[in-house]
């Protein structure tokens, strides 16, 4: 099994997150520190709806998991393709550590550079219109590389 | 000629680009009326690497992927 998957529409959080203990239940690991990420009823949304470039989600994905190895860490990490009703979960990620001071430490930054570079685009879902989140979304790291075209229009 | 494709919410077909550089296809994508808006907060991917030099150079055959702003979770 990967240590990243993709599923189509909403998570089934217990069974994930069953299957991730199971799968680290002999490595020895003193601290877990799941985060979820559930849809909330907001804003007259009935889903939020989710693309994702994989290739790139991948690549962000294995940085940081090279990085948790280096401190002796692993991740685990899901996410919802699609639509996602509320009050149903899109997003998993897990640190399994030796210790809890790198699993606290780990699960925040990896939590935040995901919401900053993972390159997942996240779209409202009223009166079954998807509208693109875009007041929500960040320019990744890299953002405004294209400039020079601007520049030499001008 | 390289590949450009537009991800997530630029709602655009790909489209084919005679450009040896992302500079030159940079100059190319900002003519377009209907992604220029787009352009400034866009990351780029090339053969689905993360690219940060504007003068990177491209070669036939490359896929370029353009990265607007995004969300997870």
């Amino acid at each position: 099994m990967s240590d990243m998957e993709l599923y189509q529409g909403p998570l089934d959080v217990k069974a994930i997150f069953g299957r991730w203990l199971d799968e680290e239940a002999a490595s020895n690991y003193g601290a877990f520190t799941p985060f979820i990420g559930t849809v909330r009823e907001e804003g007259g949304i009935e889903a939020l709806s989710f693309d994702i470039y994989e290739p790139v989600l991948r690549s962000w994905f294995d940085a940081w998991q090279e990085k948790a190895r280096a401190r002796g860490a692993k991740l685990w990490m899901a996410h919802s393709v699609g639509d996602v009703p509320v009050h149903t979960s899109s997003y998993m990620a897990a640190v399994f550590s030796p210790r809890r001071r790198v699993a606290l430490e780990l699960i925040e930054e990896f939590v935040e550079d995901f919401k900053a570079n993972a390159p997942i685009w996240k779209y409202d879902v009223i009166d079954g219109r998807r509208i693109y989140a875009e007041d929500r979304s960040t320019p990744m790291e890299g953002a405004g590389v294209l400039e020079l075209g601007k520049r030499n229009e001008e | 000629m390289v590949k450009v494709e537009f991800l997530g919410p630029i709602a655009r077909e790909p489209m084919e680009v005679e450009a040896d550089s992302l500079a030159e296809l940079s100059r190319v994508l900002f003519r377009e009326e209907s992604i220029r808006p787009w352009l400034e907060k866009c990351a780029v991917a090339v053969n689905d690497v993360m690219v940060k030099d504007p003068n990177h150079p491209l070669k036939d055959g490359d896929r370029v992927s353009i990265l607007p702003p995004v969300c997870g979770g």
